[in-house]
């Protein structure tokens, strides 16, 4: 088993430096969408690190479990970013782990980020927690299926092994299966980072948040830990969705060259979901809670249709 | 040491093994005045008597002389048929182990826990039930011959009814304890056609002889004795819909007891169906899978969604272990799937990852419900509602039962993750191995098995969260106090294997070897691990790999980036203490905090379909609704199998019975013209 040391280091950084950009620039073009002048994109990193200079305030009736959850939401996120592949095909982690460590690696960090939102006894934490379990488990089973789909087409679990061979002669970018296995992730990758139609981002102290209602009672550097987890969290699966369903550009080799230019590819691609992102965030109210489910199970059906589309293809 | 020396010595110790758990089953009931004693004696031989079966079956797997293990005869029977023979096979030894190791953990918590019934009840019957139960379940893994194992099938069934019914004052008790009974009955007849039936093509009652038994019945017969198997250990393991007595019975019992029931009494259920489908009844039709996958599956995800709406710590533990069952069975079923696809590999594959998960949903459920019977030693309750806080003042508690917690909802790295990643890759590899649209099942299923994972997430967190953290919500919580320490090293043994299970799972897949070796010709602990032991795959080329351990120790190695994050921004900062925000009202009182009802209320909502609740609200106020005086708050769940099933049923009985009362009419001639009837009925048949 080689390690390889220098890619561990090197992606950890890119995870924890380009995931504010990604941040930053979601907020901004929404903002001058909505003809507002809107934050820089830089101020995700200067909000953070702000955060980490300031004091904290702990909640009186608050455990340990609060101030271990936000390491916890922090190194998942990490962790799951090692295990896809970035701006090379082979993802440094591969070997401990596929798409089904990544999918539980989240989940273990939103399940001590729940019970971080419990522990202070107040009643917005707990209102975030159910809500935030509900979603992600309505969600699972359509992220799992839409996997699956991939997956099976691959012949592999692992992230490394399914952005290899996604160039290949058997994928075409217009490839029905393909296409719906991609919408559905992507309805679940609105659910899952908490973005427009389900969650409102920008929302502080409605009733109708989730992500932020767990985060009421951090201050301090545990909240910038938890919002760097979770910007961590969406640029990961944000990763997962072009470099899995289009890996063009992306580097074979080590060579300086390769990955300068597999890096541009990159950010182009990621910057491209943004938008996308964007463009739904600005166009698309938010759904009340008991709707989010037939949204989520509208891409449980498209990743169905994706899984039996393999089988009439084939 | 040689393989004989291995043998006589693992041989020795199971005959050490039963016949301490025999002795502290005796012995207890001479103390029946002397509550301290009675404990000690007891529960000291159920630790050492465990503790010497748990060595004798890992000695008979890790060595490999379990394969050629020959039956033996425990003692000398007068009856012809009725022989008393016991077999230390691979299977029985896997099983033998997790009783053993369950075993050994409960007796430990029991020193302490037996305590909180001193001058209340009689704990030496506890004890001597507790003993004969370990004793029961252990030969039921071992027992070489339908009729010893009918007749220790039933010893277990009978103990655990007593010990079931141990607080009989309490009427729910008393009710739970005979729906245990009825339902453990209705299994047993089963059971007991199925081995008719084998006996029929056999000619005897040994399970030497009904090895590979299925090629000579006729298919008919074979699918019946499927079927009879199924209902009959599927009672016991409590699949859906037989689960019924599953979640009235274990949280009625002493936790101690639940503990094992849950952990090891219903995985008798499991021994069962490997025993008879994969040694006994030879190659399957394509149908058995796709049957035991589909109730896996909806036993799965059931289960979870009931364990949900509970807000008594062990009725939602209870319904977990329904939920888990419905996971094996999903290993099962695909494993049965395979083998009639002509894929041993892929069926030893599948049945690893079920049987890895038997072991693991014993540890990580006894250990939980050892958690909850630490709680419920120390305020008195079930219910969630008047918990919270504990997490303060029963530091260790909290912490093992967040262990479980995390392993249950299987999250990595824990060892819930490694056998549901197993079951994942199987019914990943079983659609390129299946033709015909049944593949579909496979990925259909995982999509299942992934909604409850995260369901089991969803509701541990509400347990854990509820129970521990936050403000205590009554006074009981607020005086709890920390476990005595044997309870704490009953907990810390299991969560100790929770954490050897997760981490190390190439080490502990040697020990399936011999098992999979034996019922389907293949090994495959070399083929599943990687990189000197360090990687699990998923035993292709490239199906997968994952390596908890790996994790775990990335983890570690991440903390310095808050560390210098740490250091670089925030080492002049500092950490005030203060209230939790309330809004500008006068503080945070305990009523403000979410409750259990309310955690799972949304999944209530988006399942009402299913649960069909129900909520009733009185309000009396003097001016004003909104200002109300008392209130008055209903929530109901419909259990729909009770409803819809159970009581139609029950309804159909009584209503036939009515009828046939009229046949018992207390005249002496009308008896004997029934006698008279039967007997020339009997000599047409004859004839």
């Amino acid at each position: 088993m080689n390690l390889n040391v220098t890619a561990i280091v090197l992606q950890t950084a890119l995870l924890l430096l380009l995931a504010p950009l990604l941040s930053g620039c979601i907020r901004n073009w929404k903002a001058k969408l909505q003809n507002r002048r809107g934050p820089r994109i830089w101020q995700p990193y200067l909000d953070w690190i702000k955060f980490l200079r300031k004091d904290m305030v702990i909640s009186e009736h608050a455990s340990w479990v609060f101030s271990f959850a936000p390491y916890v939401v922090l190194l998942t996120a990490l962790m799951a970013g090692l295990l896809v592949p970035t701006i090379i095909d082979q993802a440094p982690l591969s070997l401990f782990g596929g798409v089904l460590a990544l999918v539980g690696l989240l989940a273990l960090g939103r399940f001590f980020l729940a019970l971080g939102g419990l522990d202070p006894g107040s009643a917005f934490g707990g209102m975030g927690s159910s809500r935030e379990m509900t979603i992600a488990a309505i969600a699972e089973p359509a992220m799992m299926l839409a996997i699956f789909t991939v997956a099976i087409t691959a012949g592999s679990t692992d992230l490394s092994h399914m952005v290899q061979v996604t160039p290949g002669a058997t994928w075409s970018l217009l490839n029905p299966t393909h296409v719906m296995a991609f919408a559905a992730l992507f309805i679940v990758l609105l659910a899952e980072t908490g973005r427009l139609p389900v969650d409102n981002p920008a929302t502080h102290l409605e009733l109708t948040m989730i992500h932020e209602a767990m985060l009421l009672e951090y201050s301090g550097r545990y909240l910038a830990f938890m919002e760097w987890g979770a910007s961590i969290k969406q640029l990961v699966l944000m990763t997962l969705l072009v470099n899995v369903f289009f890996p063009l550009g992306i580097a074979t080799s080590a060579s300086p060259a390769a990955l300068g230019l597999s890096l541009l590819a990159y950010l182009a691609k990621l910057l491209a979901l943004c938008g996308v992102v964007v463009l739904i965030e600005t166009t698309n109210a938010k759904l009340r809670l008991f709707r989010v489910p037939d949204l989520l199970s509208a891409a449980f059906v498209l990743a169905t249709l994706a899984l039996l589309s393999t089988f009439l293809f084939q | 040491m040689t393989n004989a020396l291995m043998h006589d010595l693992s041989i020795t110790l199971l005959d050490f093994c039963l016949i301490i758990y025999a002795t502290g089953a005796v012995a207890s009931l001479l103390f029946l005045r002397h509550e301290k004693t009675a404990t000690v004696v007891s529960f000291g031989c159920s630790s050492v008597a465990a503790l010497c079966g748990l060595i004798a079956c890992a000695l008979a797997l890790g060595s490999g002389t379990a394969a050629s293990n020959q039956s033996f005869e425990l003692f000398r029977s007068l009856v012809p048929y009725v022989q008393f023979t016991v077999r230390l096979d691979p299977l029985g030894a896997f099983f033998g182990m997790i009783v053993s190791l369950l075993g050994l953990a409960l007796s430990i918590y029991s020193f302490g826990y037996a305590r909180g019934f001193f001058g209340r009840k009689n704990v030496a019957v506890l004890g001597a039930f507790f003993n004969l139960l370990l004793l029961a379940i252990t030969l039921v893994f071992l027992a070489a011959n339908a009729f010893f194992f009918l007749m220790v099938w039933e010893i277990m069934a009978l103990s655990a009814y007593c010990l079931v019914s141990f607080e009989h004052e309490k009427e729910e008790t008393r009710q739970a304890g005979v729906l245990f009974f009825v339902m453990s009955h209705i299994g047993t007849g089963c059971i007991l056609l199925g081995f008719l039936l084998l006996f029929q093509a056999s000619g005897g009652y040994g399970f030497d002889l009904f090895h590979g038994i299925g090629a000579h019945l006729s298919p008919g017969q074979r699918d019946a004795a499927f079927l009879l198997f199924l209902a009959g250990f599927g009672v016991k393991a409590g699949i859906v819909p037989l689960h019924i007595w599953l979640p009235a019975a274990h949280p009625v019992a002493p936790s101690n007891v639940s503990a094992l029931m849950s952990g090891v009494l219903i995985k008798t259920g499991i021994y069962g169906m490997t025993r008879v489908f994969f040694d006994f009844l030879g190659t399957p039709p394509g149908w058995w899978g796709v049957t035991v996958l589909s109730i896996g599956t909806v036993s799965a995800v059931l289960g979870v969604l009931y364990a949900l709406m509970e807000h008594d710590l062990k009725r939602l533990l209870a319904y977990h272990s329904i939920e888990n069952i419905g996971i094996i069975l999903m290993g099962l079923g695909a494993a049965l799937m395979f083998l009639h696809s002509g894929h041993p590999a892929l069926a030893s594959l599948a049945l690893i990852a079920g049987l890895y998960h038997t072991i693991n949903h014993a540890v990580f459920k006894g250990l939980l419900f050892l958690g909850a019977g630490a709680v419920l030693h120390s305020t008195h309750t079930r219910d969630m509602e008047e918990m919270g806080g504990l997490a303060r003042n029963m530091r260790w508690t909290a912490l093992f039962f967040l262990v479980g917690a995390v392993a249950i909802s299987a999250l990595p790295p824990l060892n819930g993750f490694v056998s549901e990643w197993l079951t994942y890759q199987s019914l990943l590899q079983g659609f390129g191995a299946t033709p015909s649209l049944v593949r579909l099942m496979f990925p259909l299923s995982g999509a299942m098995l992934a909604l409850t994972g995260a369901l089991a997430a969803a509701c541990f967190v509400k347990a854990f969260g509820i129970t521990f953290l936050a403000q205590p919500r009554s006074d009981h919580a607020r005086k709890a106090h920390e476990a005595p320490v044997t309870m704490l090293l009953g907990q810390g043994i299991l969560t100790a294997a929770c954490v050897f299970l997760g981490l190390f799972p190439t080490s502990f897949l040697k020990l399936l070897d011999p098992v999979t070796q034996q019922l389907l010709g293949q090994e495959l602990s070399g083929q599943l691990s990687l990189a000197n032991g360090l990687v699990l795959t998923g035993a292709t080329a490239h199906g997968g790999t994952v390596s908890t351990l790996g994790i775990t120790l990335m983890l570690v190695c991440l903390l310095p980036v808050p560390g210098v994050l740490w250091l670089v921004f925030a080492r002049r900062s500092k950490t005030r203490i203060g209230p939790t925000w309330d809004c500008g009202l006068r503080g945070l009182t305990p009523q403000m905090e979410y409750t259990a009802t309310g955690f799972s209320k949304p999944i209530r909502m988006i399942f009402k379909t299913l649960f069909r609740p129900r909520r009733e609200v009185q309000r009396e106020y003097d001016f004003s609704p909104y200002f109300a005086t008392t209130i008055r708050f209903e929530s109901h769940v419909e259990e729909v199998f009770q409803t819809r099933i159970y009581r139609p049923l029950n309804r159909l009985v009584l209503r036939i019975s009515r009828r046939l009362r009229a046949l018992q009419a207390g005249s002496i001639q009308a008896y004997l013209i029934y006698i008279f009837i039967t007997l020339l009925l009997l000599l047409i048949f004859a004839l």
